[in-house]
């Protein structure tokens, strides 16, 4: 499968921050490539520069089979991105805005054209209306059409969903899933959200301090690990009682006051909700968490 | 580039702050033109006070080129600020406004866009030049008609009626030279910071120093005089010498000219290395 971005050891030091260090990444044509890490772990400043807004102070970036430092106009026509909160001239109209920016890049800016986009993200009733008027929601929906508009390849997209309301984030995701299976375009999505990501990609990376935590497909990654679940018991006394003499106790890993966490593979979930049941131990919830969402749970409050 | 550069004007012209010099000049010039033609006289009469006796002084003198000159010598010292005030958002307010994200991730080079918009500062700042022109040249005119020019330096000059005009085409053109300096300059601090508020505070600070070291007439400041591009902003006067010395007006134009190119390319060498953080 033809690799659409090669990453290799890259890295950007800001005096003696390193926001990122021997970052390498792999994005393949088709991707939705989930880009995850916590506040400050590096994704804007590697989204920075893979868009050359920032130059690496070492390493290598290869954009659809072409180093970004010697082809960098040819490779930026292929690519739309949003960096971060889309920001735009607040004087003039989204219409305007979006015939600017197009004419820049060189492509096509015929009133069907940037209505046809304006549409696609939901703001042609308000083409003419000033930017600035417009609400943060609706400057990430222009934002997605200024990086839909030259029809790229690849789309980059750091945090699209954030400050959006639940239908926002869902008509976001849409689009996404849209754009991936009917216009077979690549999309590098950065998040700080495991299951707005989960959601949507098939592959994905996770970083922290700049570095590469964990990469692979989303379904290996999330299935590949355990589950921690917890039951909540009506008999926590007798539970402990009955699980102390069956192969169940090494997969426990705490109580609580009437919960039992134990460490399971998801197979094992309905035979330990038989066994309780059989043993007359009534189950009031079972709640999983996979290792990993933990794990970046605590990468992300470590971060915050 | 053409695109480019009308993107810019596009842009810079549709912000309000664009108009606030060709308001000011649009003002104050006419203000001084309405002052002038109630109180012109007086003021011609403290001019002409110390020849009065040997001369004798026939014909309107009080005309439409004598008031454009009164007002081109007290102007080209405001102007800049008016430059300053466009050209110090030219690439700061881009930052300010987050939209350097935009701009720079289009399939353009950095050295192409940061071009169109210098350019795009000088036709702003030429075109000013220009509205200063119109209503003190044209709008004088039209008040208070033509005749000779009175010009008083070391000595006085009078000039023929038919050897004016050109003389103030010259002026206005090295006028228009000198305020691209301050463009450039502008321009350069710009490129520096994310808020426009501080290159324009600046550019003033370094034109207001310089012309303050241009002006002091001692040793320390004749010696560094000729390294102060301030020294030759108003090269314009010298137009208005009788005979006019074209190498020294070359010379001047010159160094104006180098002060523009090189401000232009410390800028671009920034630039092109900046990492874009806002």
């Amino acid at each position: 499968m033809q690799k659409i971005i090669e990453v290799k050891n890259l890295t950007k030091k800001f005096k003696s921050l390193t926001a990122v260090n021997n970052l390498d990444l792999n994005v393949y044509r088709g991707d939705i490539f989930g880009f995850l890490g916590p506040n400050g772990a590096g994704k804007s400043t590697t989204i920075r520069m893979l868009m050359t807004l920032i130059n690496p102070s070492s390493g290598s970036i290869k954009i659809f089979d072409k180093s970004l430092k010697q082809n960098r106009n040819e490779i930026l026509k292929k690519i739309g991105a949003i960096v971060e909160k889309p920001d735009f001239y607040g004087y003039l109209s989204a219409y305007k805005n979006l015939e600017i920016l197009g004419q820049i890049s060189g492509c096509d800016t015929s009133n069907k054209r940037i209505m046809e986009v304006l549409e696609l993200v939901g703001l042609e009733k308000r083409y003419k209306s000033k930017v600035k008027t417009f609400s943060h929601g609706m400057k990430q929906r222009l934002g997605l059409g200024q990086a839909l508009l030259h029809n790229p390849e690849l789309i980059i997209l750091d945090e699209p969903t954030t400050g959006l309301d639940p239908q926002g984030m869902k008509e976001i995701r849409e689009l996404i899933l849209h754009l991936s299976k009917e216009e077979q375009k690549t999309i590098f999505l950065s998040s700080h959200i495991l299951a707005e990501v989960e959601l949507v990609a098939n592959r994905m990376i996770i970083i922290n301090k700049g570095t590469t935590v964990v990469e692979g497909t989303v379904q290996e990654l999330l299935n590949a690990t355990n589950l921690k679940v917890t039951f909540e018991v009506d008999e926590i006394e007798r539970a402990k009682k009955i699980l102390s003499e069956t192969q169940w106790q090494k997969k426990i890993e705490s109580f609580g006051d009437y919960q039992i966490l134990f460490l399971l593979e998801k197979e094992e979930i309905a035979f330990l909700n038989k066994f309780f049941v059989e043993q007359g131990i009534l189950v009031h919830s079972i709640v999983p968490k996979r290792s990993l969402e933990e794990y970046f749970l605590n990468l992300t409050e470590k971060g915050a | 580039m053409y695109t480019l550069v009308k993107i810019e004007l596009y842009k810079i012209f549709r912000k309000w702050r664009t108009y606030i010099g060709f308001m000011a000049i649009g003002v104050l010039v006419p203000v001084i033109q309405i002052a002038m033609y109630f109180q012109g006289a007086h003021y011609l009469e403290f001019l002409t006070r110390n020849f009065k006796d040997n001369f004798v002084f026939v014909g309107n003198l009080l005309n439409g080129y004598l008031i454009a000159y009164i007002i081109l010598g007290s102007l080209t010292i405001h102007i800049p600020f008016l430059i300053a005030l466009v050209a110090g958002d030219l690439l700061a307010g881009e930052a300010t406004a987050g939209t350097y994200r935009m701009l720079i991730t289009r399939p353009v080079s950095r050295l192409k866009l940061v071009t169109a918009k210098f350019i795009a500062g000088l036709i702003y700042t030429n075109l000013l030049v220009l509205w200063l022109a119109v209503i003190s040249l044209g709008l004088g005119i039209l008040i208070f008609g033509v005749g000779e020019l009175l010009v008083i330096k070391d000595a006085i000059i009078i000039f023929a009626q038919n050897d004016i005009l050109w003389r103030f085409a010259f002026a206005y053109a090295s006028a228009a030279l000198s305020m691209s300096v301050v463009c450039a300059l502008g321009f350069l601090f710009s490129s520096l910071v994310e808020n426009a508020i501080g290159p324009i505070v600046t550019t003033m600070t370094v034109i207001i120093i310089f012309t303050i070291f241009s002006a002091i007439n001692i040793d320390f400041f004749r010696t560094i005089r000729p390294y102060l591009f301030t020294n030759y902003m108003s090269t314009w006067h010298l137009v208005f010498d009788d005979p006019v010395n074209y190498d020294e007006i070359v010379k001047n134009l010159l160094v104006l000219t180098g002060h523009i190119a090189g401000f232009f390319g410390i800028t671009l060498f920034i630039f092109k290395r900046k990492d874009i953080l806002t």
